[in-house]
């Protein structure tokens, strides 16, 4: 693996605060993987870890939302911009592992990474997508057109239900559930499952500093011990969690 | 280049670039990314004589120009080093240092006792843990412990010994001259800065510990002052590092009068820095026709 300084593709807005990067990048990818990425200006410090959104040919996209300085500045990154590229990180989705129907459910930007993961599942995969409002919705035509079902959930219902998107899932149609989003959210699939005894994978995000698992920044604790969010993860069994 | 190899505490390194504890964990992710063997040495994640699972809550804080970190010394501890970490290290063909942390005397002893009977290159030796025996006073703050501590790991230590200073000690100069009195056969500076955080939202501290440890480009000046005054102080050689980015800061460094040099934050920001920094050095070396690293040493 090599850490690239490349050239920005593009970089558009796709929703309130949240935007699209894309590049040339080369190998393979899998869905559920992320990389480390930074501007080449010494603006900010840390390169910033961001999941993969999709792989068409040998573009790969990524989709953040602007949380402080290290994403509002790559947010002004405009085409052929220099961008630190370092990646593909942490463990993805197991396609294999995916069998039977799948329930795909996101929450707010956790929505993000299960993009290309519902592409490459096709069909067999129904989407549950759960966002503050209407104004905050992104990518759902993209959803649509690879997914089953796609079913979305608003809180305040300004658009689709009305509620928390966890309400919404018919969970026992689904072999395997896989979920990305507020940890809250998370947990609250993963009980569900656990008495249901359905299969769940959880997607977690936690702060890190060097994405390959030297720093110990993004411990997560789990059944066998601590685990790396960037190295073991960030895909986790939800079982094996705490 | 034969002008870069550095000989220290009876070792012969590449180079005078070590990748910094704490910040390499052993070797084995970076080994992945470029050959380790062009690094001058590696210091292991610090190690306890226990396995450690670290601290709670947020542990990695971005400041400007720096970061902090409160990690908590999660670590497999000393045997499982030996056991599992240790041998893929030396397979990287570079100077490997063990750091070696301790929260009582006892520690400290047992740790050693461990590594002496092992092809760990050296020892860093890390002082600025908190002695749970003496009301959690780190070891490395007064000049007197440290020397008490030190003296004594020295008489049971049969690697080359580093003492990694920290620089919340009370006065530089007087805990390097300690270490060297003590018996040390290096020292490096400077440990984090201790530092602190605070969430305004939520009206608490962002780190459960409150206090943690400041690095990166933001103390270099801060470390750069102190490295020129232990090296004012000592004679035996001086490790010096302290937010390093790249080969200007080591040229600063050596200057100041360090004899090797680690890379700690840098290696989170570009994985592979290390190689520029090698290659940056050569090539200064190069244009400004020095014929050893002597002849720029402690020049301030």
């Amino acid at each position: 693996m090599k850490v690239l300084v490349t050239a920005v593709e593009g970089n558009k807005q796709v929703s309130n605060n949240i935007y699209r990067l894309s590049a040339e990048f080369e190998s393979e990818i899998k869905p559920g993987q992320f990389f480390m990425l930074k501007t080449t200006d010494n603006s900010f410090l840390l390169p910033r870890p961001i999941s993969i959104n999709d792989v068409n040919g040998n573009i790969v996209s990524f989709l953040y939302r602007i949380e402080g300085q290290g994403t509002k500045k790559i947010s002004s990154l405009s085409k052929n911009d220099e961008l630190q590229l370092f990646g593909p990180l942490g463990n993805g989705f197991d396609l294999d592992k995916l069998k039977g129907k799948v329930a795909i459910i996101g929450g707010g930007i956790g929505i993000a990474p299960l993009l290309y993961l519902c592409k490459l599942l096709g069909k067999k995969a129904d989407v549950y997508l759960g966002y503050k409002d209407r104004e905050n919705m992104y990518i759902i035509d993209e959803f649509k057109s690879f997914a089953g079902r796609c079913v979305i959930v608003t809180e305040d219902g300004s658009f689709g239900e009305k509620g928390f998107v966890t309400d919404y899932v018919d969970y026992d149609e689904y072999n395997v559930v896989v979920t990305c989003g507020p940890e809250i959210m998370m947990k609250r699939i993963a009980n569900i499952c656990k008495d249901k005894k359905i299969k769940c994978y959880v997607s977690l995000e936690r702060r890190m500093a060097c994405g390959i698992g030297a720093c110990l920044g993004c411990t997560v604790e789990t059944k066998t011990g601590n685990k790396r969010a960037c190295k073991e993860g960030p895909v986790f069994d939800s079982e094996e969690l705490i | 280049m034969e002008i870069m190899e550095t000989k220290a505490m009876g070792l012969k390194f590449k180079n005078p670039v070590v990748a910094a504890s704490g910040t390499f964990g052993f070797g084995e992710e970076f080994s992945e990314i470029y050959d380790l063997s062009i690094l001058g040495g590696i210091c292991s994640k610090g190690l306890t004589l226990s396995p450690r699972s670290g601290n709670e809550g947020i542990r990695l804080w971005e400041t400007p120009m720096g970061m902090m970190n409160s990690i908590g010394l999660e670590n497999p501890g000393v045997d499982k080093f030996i056991s599992d970490e240790l041998p893929r290290m030396k397979t990287y063909n570079t100077i490997i240092f063990a750091n070696l942390g301790g929260h009582c005397e006892e520690d400290y002893f047992e740790g050693i006792y461990k590594l002496n009977d092992t092809n760990v290159d050296a020892v860093e030796l890390n002082i600025s843990c908190p002695n749970v025996k003496s009301g959690g006073m780190a070891f490395g703050v007064k000049s007197s412990v440290a020397y008490e501590i030190v003296s004594r790991v020295r008489k049971i230590c049969k690697k080359p010994l580093m003492v990694k200073i920290s620089p919340n000690a009370e006065n530089i100069p007087d805990m390097a001259a300690a270490c060297e009195a003590a018996g040390a056969d290096a020292i490096s500076l400077i440990n984090t800065i201790q530092a602190m955080a605070i969430d305004i939202k939520n009206k608490k501290a962002v780190f459960e510990n409150v206090y943690a440890g400041l690095s990166g480009p933001c103390v270099k000046p801060i470390a750069l002052r102190m490295v020129h005054e232990a090296a004012k102080m000592v004679n035996i050689p001086i490790c010096g590092l302290g937010g390093i980015m790249n080969a200007i800061d080591v040229i600063e460094f050596i200057m100041a009068g360090a004899t090797l040099v680690q890379i700690g934050t840098a290696n989170f920001i570009k994985p592979d820095i290390a190689i520029d920094i090698i290659n940056d050095l050569e090539e200064f070396i190069d244009k400004e026709n020095i014929k050893s690293l002597d002849e720029i040493r402690g020049i301030i």
